[in-house]
């Protein structure tokens, strides 16, 4: 067995990839049906009394056939609570069941409901088995992108989304680092770079400097909620207004409608990056049509209040950063919204420089998470100079007296950073302290984006202040962080118990990847054997042509004897359902036949093949059949459950 | 950077995880197996190998942070033990704290002087937030020599703010708090000037081998403290001004 891979994933809003590092290149991962891109649509299909959960393009048809069963873009509800995404679901057909207790939020897919780790669990589990189905062998380890300004609620929940798919998340990468990264592989120069992000779903803009091969973040902004998915939701929101106004038709309880309008402005908005005008028309419910011309002019001055929302992270990044437009090098564009001509000009505008639009948008931030998962696997010399060194997008607070937050660690501290804080009682005998533990930059609690609430346990009684409890707060490569605590007295650990405001506890994450992953393992079995079977098929094929060469007569007939052993051993395996017997028996036959192999092959082409196995010396020769990857479709059986 | 003097911290020694040979007490890596070590619990002077001074060869900071930074990045311990990843990310992110802290002037003196032992809290920009945010004017004590000016200031900023509220704006006012503003700015920038000096009087102390209980360390260290205290006065002072006049 090879190493296993660590693949690195593109977790999008609007679409997800899977890429991996080959020889000094990453390379994104195709899907059975070629495309690189899998939307990042869900769907529940049911029938025949089963369910069954769709992924990608595959899911994308029933947002219009049934869009009660179906969801995208559930990226926006990543790590958040009820009440902070009520704006959303004005714009998103999400369908929220009532939450069952406290913040967490579920979504209904037809008769079901998931959490929004789940539904990104099952885009994981696609791509995971996308690269699965390339490499011919499991996959289990990953590293996954996430907007640079997500906090730390929101980077939990990826995590969470990968333990539920059966994947270990190695890192989680900053999109925009993973930009420069994949940027950074060929160019190797140093100098300052930055990296504008404007995505489906989120905006980040970050600020690097690139020194030898280490890939230092400065600083870093952005807008979690802002994208490609707010202009279409504009130009939606247009044409419904248009369609009661000279139609007499409210379409917006329509779910149908509404997806048929929504496929249609997405067409226009992306026929008007090539052409200054396009057409929209749209069939409507009782045969009546929605026609209308825009002109790339109109959609500029439409979506101006959108892209102008970039402008104040951008001068904050460069604000932090310390630095002026002009001291930077090249800027790297990056996300499927920055094809618009008006977006490379405002950015273009905003640097004082052209932007490099050389790499595919769509892909980049992919291939940078393959270089990174490469980087953590042991690297090679392509990268053994490359190291990054992110921040921490947000600054991290404890309230203190009267609501106000105490900053530990400040915004564009480079992690994994540190602060430690002593905690004392305020009473006699008090044995509790809670803390409560927030991120962002405003002065009030109130303001700020509340993480967990901490409660330090088992204080020992002591009069009011005399205690001492030292807390260590600590983000980590991921941004993630993790809180301790010393009593310093005792120097005990102190118990901590945490009650994290947002997402999931430790148990309802194991609970969801029971669940996926039994079922994931086994279908892999499945799959193993399947493809174990005819990679065997094809070794003995090849065997059988080979007796008719001369070349077997040359063997000796102790050799015969023992390839005829190995091949009857095979045959036996093939019949079980063990994949790893089919597989051992396939490399003692291949073992004992390599010799064969190159007697069979004249000089030239033996000192060419020289050691190769028969398998693998028959591709070459183009005499055995070529092995085709015998893996059924893609898809998650929810036996009826 | 100074040369690494042998440094009390450093002298003592422990043995090293891996190999159990024996290894200095604050070494990051074992000499003998490379093994990265559990950090120590040590000073960022003492991370970097540096003596308690303040005059920063900042070139040579950043390039000990960067070849630092190619050992002990939790990067590079991703196949590594659950003990070795933790370690590397403990080491890594005491890395980062101190060269955060070091970087930056007045971080940089600010820590040396919580190490000396006096308490900044009181004077400390986030007590300073905390008392506005709560509609407080921070407790400070006003610099005797400024207390005149600070009280006219005051009395133009009360106006400014009350001519906001009625929607008016009073030119003179206005004219008046930028010039107090610049001169406020000129006071910053001389601060950091008699910061260096102090910084130097502070390094030539400290390579007399002078000890904690020395007269003249503690006399440079009070000045220090004096001057950071009327800066931290000084930059809130321009805050004010700042807001006041953006209208």
């Amino acid at each position: 067995m090879t190493e296993p891979r660590i693949v690195g994933i593109d977790l999008g809003t609007t679409n997800s990839l899977v890429a991996y590092m080959e020889g000094d290149s990453p390379v994104v991962i195709p899907g059975e049906d070629g495309s690189n891109l899998v939307p990042s649509v869900v769907a529940l299909v049911t029938g025949d009394g089963r369910e069954n959960i769709v992924v990608g393009n595959r899911a994308r048809k029933h947002l219009i056939e049934t869009p009660k069963n179906a969801i995208y873009s559930v990226k926006r509800l990543m790590g958040r609570g009820i009440h902070d995404v009520q704006d959303e679901l004005k714009l998103f057909p999400f369908r929220l069941a009532e939450p069952d207790s406290g913040e967490l939020l579920r979504i209904r897919l037809g008769e079901r409901t998931f959490t929004p780790p789940e539904i990104s669990a099952y885009v994981l589990l696609q791509l995971k088995k996308n690269a699965e189905r390339y490499f011919g062998a499991p996959v289990s380890k990953a590293v996954v992108t996430v907007p640079a300004y997500f906090n730390d609620a929101q980077r939990q929940a990826t995590k969470d989304a990968g333990r539920i798919a059966g994947l270990d998340v190695l890192r989680l990468v900053n999109e925009p680092t993973a930009a420069a990264l994949a940027y950074g592989l060929d160019k190797q120069k140093d100098g300052i770079v930055a990296v504008y992000d404007l995505g489906g779903g989120t905006f980040d803009i970050s600020i690097l400097k690139l020194h030898e091969g280490i890939f230092e973040v400065i600083s870093t902004n952005g807008d979690t909620h802002l994208g490609g998915d707010d202009i279409d939701n504009l130009l939606i929101s247009i044409a419904l207004d248009d369609i009661s106004g000279d139609l007499k038709l409210d379409l917006r309880r329509n779910g149908e409608a509404v997806q048929a309008i929504r496929n249609a402005v997405i067409d226009a908005k992306i026929a008007l990056s090539s052409q200054v005008k396009t057409k929209l028309d749209i069939e409507l419910p009782d045969g009546k049509r929605y026609q209308r011309e825009i002109t790339r002019e109109q959609f500029e001055q439409l979506i101006e209040p959108i892209l102008q929302r970039t402008i104040a992270p951008c001068k904050q990044a460069l604000a932090d950063a310390k630095i002026k437009p002009n001291d930077i090098g090249e800027v790297v564009l990056v996300g499927g919204s920055t094809r618009i001509p008006r977006v490379r000009a405002l950015v273009k505008d905003l640097f004082q420089r052209e932007p490099h639009i050389e790499l595919n948008p769509d892909e980049v931030v992919a291939l940078g998470a393959a270089v990174q998962a490469h980087i953590l696997a042991g690297g090679s010399q392509a990268t053994e100079d490359m190291l990054l060194l992110d921040v921490t997008p947000l600054s991290l607070g404890i309230e203190a007296m009267g609501g106000v937050v105490a900053k530990i660690i400040h915004r564009n501290s480079t992690v994994p950073a540190s602060a430690t804080e002593q905690f004392t009682t305020a009473v006699e005998g008090q044995t509790n302290i809670a803390i409560h533990v927030l991120q962002g930059e405003r002065e009030l609690a109130a303001d700020c984006r509340s993480l967990a609430r901490f409660d330090l346990k088992g204080i020992p009684p002591m009069p009011a202040g005399l205690p001492r409890i030292e807390v260590k707060f600590l983000i980590d490569a991921n941004g993630i962080l993790h809180v301790s605590a010393r009593e310093q007295r005792s120097g005990k650990e102190a118990q901590i118990e945490v009650k994290p405001t947002y997402g999931l506890t430790d148990e309802q994450v194991e609970k969801m990847i029971l669940d996926s992953f039994d079922f994931a393992q086994e279908d892999f079995n499945k799959r193993q054997v399947i493809e174990a079977r005819v990679e065997a098929d094809n070794i003995l094929l090849a065997l059988e042509k080979a007796r008719k060469n001369a070349a077997w007569s040359a063997l000796g007939g102790a050799e015969q004897q023992q390839i005829a052993q190995l091949e009857s051993e095979l045959k036996n395996k093939k019949a079980g359902e063990d994949y790893r017997k089919i597989r051992s028996a396939i490399d003692d036959l291949n073992g004992a036949t390599t010799k064969l192999a190159e007697l069979m092959m004249d000089s030239a082409v033996a000192s060419a093949v020289k050691g190769k196995t028969m398998a693998s010396a028959g591709t070459e020769l183009g005499e055995g059949p070529s092995a085709p990857h015998p893996i059924a479709p893609a898809e998650f059986d929810k036996a009826g459950d | 950077m100074h040369p690494v003097v042998p440094n009390p911290e450093t002298l003592a020694s422990q043995a090293c995880w891996s190999c159990l040979r024996e290894i200095e007490k604050a070494a990051h890596f074992c000499p003998h197996c490379s093994k990265l070590q559990p950090p120590a619990d040590s000073d960022y002077f003492t991370f970097f190998g540096l003596q308690r001074r303040l005059n920063i060869n900042l070139d040579a900071l950043e390039k000990e942070f960067y070849s630092l930074s190619r050992k002990v990045h939790p990067d590079l311990y991703a196949r590594a033990s659950a003990e070795e990843q933790r370690w590397s990310t403990d080491q890594s992110s005491l890395l980062n704290d101190a060269y955060r802290t070091l970087r930056d002037p007045i971080a940089r003196t600010e820590y040396l002087l919580e190490l000396e032992g006096v308490k900044l809290e009181e004077q400390s920009r986030a007590a300073t937030d905390a008392a506005r945010a709560q509609g407080k004017e921070k407790q400070q004590v006003v610099p005797a020599d400024l207390l005149e000016e600070v009280f006219e200031l005051n009395m133009q900023l009360e106006e400014a703010r009350m001519g906001k509220k009625m929607g008016e704006r009073d030119e003179q006012v206005e004219k008046d708090l930028s010039t107090a503003k610049d001169r406020f700015e000129a006071m910053l920038a001389s601060s950091t000037s008699d910061l260096h000096q102090l910084w130097k009087e502070w390094d030539q102390v400290i390579a007399t081998g002078a000890d904690a209980e020395d007269p003249l360390r503690i006399a440079v260290r009070d000045k220090m403290v004096a001057l950071l205290n009327r800066r931290s006065y000084v930059r809130n002072l321009v805050r004010d001004v700042n807001e006041a006049l953006a209208a």
